[in-house]
């Protein structure tokens, strides 16, 4: 591969592995949410999630041209080649936990998003301007939840507070890769949100890193591919 | 079936009313749920489509147990629009049976302290990929012969439902289909799979309609108020006379040496299944019967806080509404 798609191959795993992480994760709720139009949300976020993750990592099977798929990229590869941000291999801990996960993801993601919609390759543009319509609404979702169990109750704004103290440090790495600096307009939208929320963002602005460059992962990436994998790894090269 | 052994209530409305009632829904009039029906009427209704809606939300554990471990992506996002559209069916179903006076919470409740079923195919477990096909094929192609008819039941709001329901349910049936034709044309291992998951889920399957209509006490007044619109016995026959030749298709044996073709009444003769089997998993005996309950109702319990925070925030916005005017 050539230098530029060597970088754009490592820039399109980023997009397509944490997509396919969060989605993964998303997708262990099934049947097991508090209330039933959140089992409906939390599929249909997965999905979209998946959907984007075909065609991000389509994109990359094709750019690096070694004729591997989105599913071999997908389910073949070991933990040290993907190249998920670490907020998302976070578990999904109680429903608190998985919303704020979601939100604070959701914000970068819609920007980075709406930015790569102009980028000069066609085919990532295409694919940012179709899933930036999707991640419009997993934004406003997630914002939405994010105000109404921040100030509902006593024991829902606790849970919430833990859940944005517990993951804020996993946020500044989504900085890391992006074409422009999205923080100073990120940090005004969800700060925007949490007040609403009666939620307070943690002082510190320490930054866990290693997931988008591959280089020291969550041991949580491990047993997640275990089980995403197992099927392909059990019966190599079948047909499903 | 999705609703099965659906007790019906007796009835004490004045005959007068009865009659008149009985009168509409003989003329094909849909019944609506401001307008006036027998207490019984009512009662079963909200039994059977309650039934039904548990049985779409506890439906969701045995495929999400694959959900995790889908084998492509594809697989994996087709998987989870079907589990969505389960969730959107028990949403519909709920609803409806809202509007004849019962809530989804009390509904939720009467499921999880065992005064409501739900179909007991859900209480068997989901060992292998091959699993999601016999779902699919099987579970949801057994489904579509007692809702179809359905479409056409006397309560509007519950064949409204139906109508959105059955659409979605034959993609499923056919997703199920092509996860079977795919593992069918694979490896031996594959192949085998198919057979074992067909083997252990041919049974459960015939079993989802309920005993013969002979022992069914309730089917009568059910079929006159058009609520069931066929005998247990006739859906059967038509599902196994539909599922023989596609297992044919598929290269795959009906774990039934007695089936045979039956010139003379132009169907299959099969086996019947265990109903002693049947009755144990109603009573909340069945493989994983413990485990569908305990992880619904762990579900219920820790989203707790979630729905009453949700509801201390609408009434923090409702009461600055009210200072504010």
């Amino acid at each position: 591969m050539t230098k530029p798609d060597a970088d754009l191959f490592e820039f399109l795993l980023r997009m397509g592995d944490t997509t396919l992480i969060l989605g993964h994760r998303l997708s262990e709720w099934c049947g097991k949410a508090p209330v039933l139009e959140e089992d409906i949300a939390l599929a249909n976020t997965a999905l979209d999630l998946i959907g984007q993750t075909q065609m991000w990592l389509g994109l990359a099977g094709e750019v690096e041209g070694k004729g591997r798929t989105a599913d071999d990229l997908a389910m073949l590869r070991d933990a040290w080649d993907f190249r998920c941000a670490l907020l998302v291999q976070q578990p999904n801990g109680d429903f608190a936990q998985t919303i704020m996960r979601q939100f604070l993801f959701d914000h970068w993601h819609l920007d980075a998003l709406c930015k790569l919609a102009h980028h000069s390759n066609d085919q990532v543009a295409a694919i940012a301007a179709k899933a930036s319509k999707e991640v419009t609404y997993h934004a406003e979702r997630s914002a939405d939840l994010v105000i109404r169990l921040g100030d509902g109750t006593e024991e829902s704004h606790s849970r919430m507070q833990a859940a944005l103290d517990l993951l804020y440090p996993f946020v500044g790495e989504l900085f890391t890769f992006s074409v422009e600096d999205l923080r100073p307009d990120y940090d005004a939208k969800v700060e925007a949100i949490l007040t609403e929320a009666t939620l307070t963002i943690p002082d510190s602005r320490f930054a866990h890193l290693g997931g988008l460059s591959g280089t020291r992962h969550s041991e949580h990436l491990g047993h997640l591919l275990s089980q995403m994998q197992w099927l392909q790894r059990a019966y190599p090269g079948d047909t499903w | 079936m999705y609703a099965q052994m659906v007790k019906s209530e007796a009835t004490q409305d004045d005959p007068e009313k009865l009659k008149a009632f009985q009168e509409r829904i003989d003329a094909g009039d849909k019944i609506e749920p401001k307008d006036w029906m027998p207490e019984g009427y009512r009662k079963t209704l909200i039994r059977q489509i309650g039934q039904h809606a548990h049985s779409e939300i506890v439906g969701q554990l045995p495929e999400g147990n694959w959900i995790t471990r889908a084998p492509t992506l594809e697989r994996k996002a087709i998987l989870l629009a079907k589990v969505q559209d389960e969730a959107g069916h028990g949403l519909y179903l709920y609803c409806a049976a809202e509007t004849l006076g019962v809530s989804r919470d009390e509904m939720t409740e009467m499921l999880l302290d065992g005064r409501m079923k739900y179909s007991s195919i859900f209480a068997y477990p989901t060992l292998t990929w091959a699993d999601m096909g016999a779902v699919g094929w099987l579970v949801d192609g057994a489904a579509i012969m007692n809702q179809v008819p359905l479409q056409r039941t006397s309560f509007g709001p519950y064949a409204r439902a139906m109508i959105r329901i059955c659409k979605e349910e034959s993609f499923h049936q056919r997703q199920g289909f092509d996860i079977m034709m795919k593992m069918c044309s694979g490896t031996p291992a594959q192949k085998q799979m198919a057979q074992d998951a067909l083997n252990r889920f041919w049974f459960p399957a015939l079993m989802m309609f309920g005993p013969s209509d002979a022992e069914s006490k309730h089917s009568a007044q059910s079929m006159a108020w058009k609520i069931k619109m066929n005998s247990n016995d006739e859906l059967r026959q038509k599902f196994v006379d539909q599922t023989v030749p596609q297992a044919e298709y598929l290269g795959l044996t009906i774990p039934d040496e007695t089936l045979a073709w039956n010139e003379d009444k132009g169907g299959y003769d099969f086996a019947e299944p265990d109903w002693g089997e049947f009755f144990d998993v109603l009573k909340g005996n069945g493989p994983c019967s413990v485990d569908r309950i305990a992880t619904r109702q762990k579900a219920w319990d820790d989203g707790a806080w979630v729905r009453d925070g949700l509801m201390a925030h609408a009434a923090k916005k409702r009461a600055a509404k009210v200072a504010a005017e």
